[in-house]
């Protein structure tokens, strides 16, 4: 699925081996859709030499610093930014 | 007879201590890079040349090329759209390759103030920036950036007021990032090329701000 600008979504838990670009984070935790970057090369299929694969689409995630550090945020309604591949992303509205 | 050399005891006469020789054996990272090196060149893919004139294109990139990008979107309203739409195709119009990455610049305003860090590893506009800072790539900055920027940048030197909003960009993968600094006050008849002079690199990466004229 694709997901539209301002659209809530949660980080994906998960953690498989090899070579991921999620840093650990923003793992579980809920932002919204900043842009959306269209489709990219997949950095865990690329990272082994695949270069033939399924592209894969890049968002740009917002989070707040609340959502993410919680009471050791230092101002919880500072922001957040990051780059997100789509296979990391779980639509946070049907929770 | 006795060696006369120098022996570089102590500090330097900048004041930094003398970095000892690599007398250390080759790791095997560089015993590797030095072996497929040498086969390329001998299997005729790439020559000693073309390796060169390569260092030499990514050591003559330093941050006045992003500063002359600054300066063109605070004194042309109709580029500056466009750098914002995208960067990367706005720098080719003067004549920089951001290369396969992508450019996102992200704006400074009376409201919001943008930094940029990766926390995976050491993403960075090298196009327009060169070579990051050691600093940069540093764990304390790149941890601590995005869990405590106010008092990073603190350290920097920028302390923010409070009606200011922080936004950390952090680089995740295949964007790079430029901040567009808050045009300085009383910089209104000033050309390009002097306003290019008021903004560094720290005030590109968000660090800082531009100088003052």
């Amino acid at each position: 699925m694709t997901y539209s600008v301002g659209a809530k979504v949660r980080i994906a838990t998960m953690n498989p081996p090899g070579h991921i670009r999620t840093p650990w984070y923003l793992r579980g935790k809920t932002g919204v859709i900043e842009r959306d970057l269209g489709p990219t090369g997949d950095p865990e299929a690329l990272a082994y030499g695949e270069t033939k694969g399924d592209q894969i689409r890049l968002y740009r995630v917002r989070f707040e610093m609340a959502e993410v550090w919680g009471e050791g945020a230092e101002r919880g309604a500072d922001t957040l930014d990051a780059e997100i591949f789509a296979n990391w992303l779980e639509d946070a509205h049907a929770a | 007879m006795p060696h006369d050399h120098h022996h570089h005891d102590g500090m330097s006469p900048s004041g930094h201590p003398y970095r000892p020789d690599q007398d250390a054996p080759l790791s095997y990272f560089q015993k590797m890079e030095i072996a497929l090196r040498e086969l390329l060149v001998e299997k005729g893919v790439t020559t000693q040349t073309e390796i060169n004139d390569q260092i030499e294109r990514m050591d003559a990139r330093t941050p006045a090329l992003g500063a002359k990008v600054v300066a063109r979107a605070w004194t042309d309203p109709a580029f500056k759209k466009r750098l914002m739409e995208d960067g990367s195709a706005a720098c080719r119009e003067m004549g920089i390759e951001v290369d396969a990455m992508k450019l996102l610049v992200v704006e400074n305003d009376e409201t919001t103030h943008n930094v940029v860090v990766c926390t995976l590893c050491s993403c960075y506009p090298r196009n327009l920036l060169g070579l990051p800072p050691d600093w940069y790539k540093q764990r304390a900055y790149r941890t601590r950036t995005v869990k405590e920027p106010r008092k990073v940048l603190s350290e920097f030197g920028l302390d923010l007021p409070d009606d200011v909003k922080v936004q950390v960009h952090d680089s995740t993968a295949d964007m790079r990032y430029l901040v567009l600094p808050k045009r300085p006050e009383g910089t209104a008849g000033m050309d390009e090329e002097a306003l290019a002079a008021l903004i560094n690199r720290d005030a590109m990466i968000g660090v800082a701000v531009a100088g003052d004229p």
